[in-house]
């Protein structure tokens, strides 16, 4: 990485009026080169101002655990380097749309989220103040032909599921192209956090993916302990691995039987569908909660375990892992199967790189890469564990990192529990200093989830940038459903299975 | 097959009692709140001040909006609020929700018997997420898992709302949603039930008076029952559709 990019740490905050400022041309050049060189775009975004955006990218390296910052101004317009580095341009997109500033020559420039700028009266599209914008409603790709159709599946979809919008082009069974088209679920989010924090943040950013509450919380702590200098308690940072660990196992689970049941092996899919609640029932034991509300604040985490309920949460593991082997052990052994997982829904390994695919899904297509590795954080800077990959990049390498996962995850939990630091498992979260910028990255059970805070003069947010693992992830969805049967899609989708609402945000 | 069979043999039958026989829930569940009779004026305000979900009021005696509520832990270490193992808190009217001290633990109550002559031992519902997490989500879908079991009550959630007789909505209802459920309210036969699952739906949640949300599905279709929590327990939920239908009755 060039000089001209600030480097910082994964859960560190420097001045922002040290990241520097680079020309607009530069900037872009160099983020191309970066990539180029094996960076990932993290994140990418813009902080409105009077003239346009001030542009901010966030750059990590497997390599050496470094973060890379730089600004850049833009007024009226930006350009899109998206044909360079396929990997920005969904956030071209949302800068776009949050920022109310086009971005010249996209090859794709559409909606994101379909809302209104953050900028009142400003609009990437042009579309006037009153006029309506209604979601979804936008110009699809399409392919013509005789024999050519058009398939259109959602927002509201046939099970239990959050909505999203898919436009398939058919040749008879063959998919030649997916769209998702989302932003049903948009809830400002970010746009809600200007000015912020407030008394309500912590809950909004506990439900910004609710099967990801512990990972986007213990980013959105690790950004504000970053900007306020507070040190967290080696006990809490133990409790926070474990709750994130159960939270990977649960929804790892979870997926692997929603995959079984959508080959159609059933005792797998039924098996696996009540051990996921075993682990939901673990945080229960941590925090009252399935899904680990209440339990990650600021400073530390709000609820200590006694040596009762780690001797609960031992045994509940010791259970929930041999139920889990004899559920999923006969999924490999299924050449049944195995015939419908094996080269369904493959996506290149170049593919995945470009994209800058991340978790499970780029692990499945040989990326080795891993926050908890290559930006340890919290406890993963004392306990290793190690990174699963697989080489196919089919339904069946995603389904075998997830279930290679799970068991480093369960030894992970128990050596975690058998070793507790002593001492307290909250310190006092101090104020935010003024003029900052914090980058935070966790490794959620879908991949990297990125979360950056920038403090204005007052010490409130100027700016607060999430970046859910979906973000990446959803056009790697898109390109695996490339060739395939359309009836494979459900399969395809369970492998992946995004968060709409992480997305939406 | 061998091997099929030997693992259902070792996972064994694990469908619950339930509700023959109380549901198991962790120690540090947070269900039914609880606070003495008598409250200080000067701590109930400051405890209704604290709550960032304007979920306790104190201008006619203290009272605490389980609608509002998400249940979350920096309420009990105020000391005032404790928050019960009791995981009945559905009911069938908004007012219900309000809980006060030495007032009665409102539960929710069955639905008209014409209405539950006419839908037999069957319910089927369309689920709509409308900007909910997907933890609420999460805990509906938990219900027809085997330890649950939700089918053999004749309870249902279907693809199509043609075959529902109601709608259940998880989230507060973003702005890009609206138009998706109320197609779907009306896609789906009357006479049909609406049920608002967790806080986001009763109230907003999170989210309340979010300019790109509606504060839940309760100003915009009339509701039928009402689900508590930040995602209500399974055991919440299937307690409210258990007595809708009349499975349960009394305490």
């Amino acid at each position: 990485m060039s000089a001209r990019f600030l480097t910082l740490h994964n859960g560190s905050a420097v001045p922002f009026h040290e990241v520097p400022r680079l020309e607009l041309t530069a900037f872009l050049q160099q983020m191309i080169d970066a990539v180029d060189r094996g960076w990932r775009v993290s994140s990418y975004f813009g902080i409105p101002t009077e003239a346009g955006a001030t542009l901010c990218c966030a750059l990590s390296s497997t390599s050496d655990g470094s973060i890379a910052l730089a600004t850049a101004d833009a007024a009226g317009s930006f350009p899109s380097i998206a044909r360079f580095c396929p990997q920005v341009q969904l956030f071209e997109r949302e800068i776009a749309e949050q920022c109310g500033l086009p971005a010249e020559d996209h090859p794709w420039f559409k909606p994101v989220r379909f809302h209104r700028a953050f900028v009142p009266g400003r609009d990437a599209w042009g579309r006037a103040a009153g006029e309506p914008i209604p979601v979804g409603v936008m110009d699809y790709y399409r392919v013509e032909g005789d024999e050519v159709h058009e398939v259109a599946v959602g927002p509201v979809h046939a099970g239990i599921i959050e909505p999203g919008h898919f436009r398939f082009q058919c040749h008879g069974e063959e998919v030649f192209h997916l769209e998702i088209s989302l932003g049903y679920q948009y809830r400002g989010i970010e746009q809600g956090l200007m000015g912020g924090p407030d008394p309500r943040t912590p809950f909004r950013m506990e439900t910004i993916a609710g099967d990801t509450t512990i990972g986007h919380m213990q980013a959105y702590c690790m950004a504000l302990e970053a900007l306020a200098g507070t040190r967290v308690p080696a006990r809490a940072e133990a409790l926070r691995g474990i709750a994130l660990e159960l939270e990977r196992l649960a929804n790892h689970t979870g997926d692997l039987g929603a995959i079984a049941g959508d080959v159609g092996y059933l005792p797998t899919a039924s098996f696996c569908g009540r051990i996921r609640g075993d682990f939901l029932n673990m945080s229960a034991v941590l925090c009252g909660s399935r899904f680990g509300r209440g339990l990650v604040r600021p400073g530390g985490v709000l609820f200590d375990l006694g040596p009762a309920e780690r001797d609960d949460l031992l045994a509940r593991l010791d259970a929930a892992q041999s139920d889990l082997q004899g559920a999923v052990e006969i999924l490999w052994d299924a050449p049944s199967v195995m015939s419908r997982l094996e080269n369904t829904g493959t996506v290149p390994a170049d593919t995945a790189r470009e994209l800058g695919l991340v978790g499970p899904a780029a692990r499945a297509c040989g990326l080795n890469r891993d926050v908890r590795r290559d930006h340890p954080y919290g406890i993963y800077r004392m306990a290793q564990i190690p990174v699963v990959t697989a080489h196919h990049g089919d339904v069946c390498a995603r389904s075998t990192v997830r279930w290679l996962e799970a068991g480093k995850s369960l030894d992970f939990i128990r050596e975690q529990l058998k070793q507790l630091p002593g001492g307290g498992c909250r310190n006092e979260a101090g104020s935010l200093q003024p003029d900052r910028i914090a980058v935070a990255l966790t490794e959620g059970w879908r991949g990297e989830v990125c979360h950056v805070a920038i403090t204005g003069a007052d010490g409130r947010f100027l700016r607060y940038k999430v970046t859910d693992p979906s973000f990446h992830n959803w056009p790697g969805l898109a390109m695996a459903l490339r060739g395939e049967q359309i009836s494979d899609f459900p399969l395809c989708n369970k492998s992946f299975n995004l968060s709409y609402c992480g997305f939406d945000l | 097959m061998l091997r099929e069979i030997i693992a259902r043999l070792k996972q064994g039958h694990r469908t619950m009692a339930y509700p023959k026989e109380p549901v198991s829930l962790p120690q540090r569940f947070r269900g039914y709140p609880e606070f003495p009779a008598t409250v200080e004026r000067s701590d109930a305000r400051a405890c209704a001040e604290a709550c960032p979900h304007g979920a306790i009021t104190c201008d006619n005696g203290m009272a605490l909006d389980t609608g509002r509520c998400l249940f979350c832990p920096e309420c009990a270490a105020g000391g005032l609020v404790s928050f019960t193992t009791d995981h009945r808190l559905a009911a069938t009217k908004r007012e219900h929700l309000i809980v006060r001290p030495g007032g009665e633990h409102h539960l929710a109550r069955p639905l008209e018997p014409s209405l539950r002559s006419l839908l037999g031992r069957s319910l089927k519902f369309r689920e709509v997420s409308a900007g909910g997490c997907n933890a609420c989500e999460a805990d509906t879908n938990v219900l027809s898992t085997i330890g649950w079991d939700l089918g053999r009550f004749g309870i249902q959630f279907v693809a199509s709302p043609r075959h529902a007789d109601g709608l259940w909505v998880t989230g507060p209802v973003t702005e890009n949603m609206r138009e998706a459920l109320l197609m779907t309210w009306e896609a789906i036969p009357a006479p049909k039930i609406v049920v608002a699952c967790g806080a986001c739906a009763i109230g907003g949640g999170p989210f309340a008076d979010s300019p790109e949300t509606h504060n839940g599905v309760a100003d915009i279709l009339p509701v039928d029952l009402f689900i508590p929590g930040c995602p209500p327990h399974p055991a919440t939920i299937l307690d409210g559709l258990l007595r809708l239908i009349g499975r349960i009755e009394g305490t």
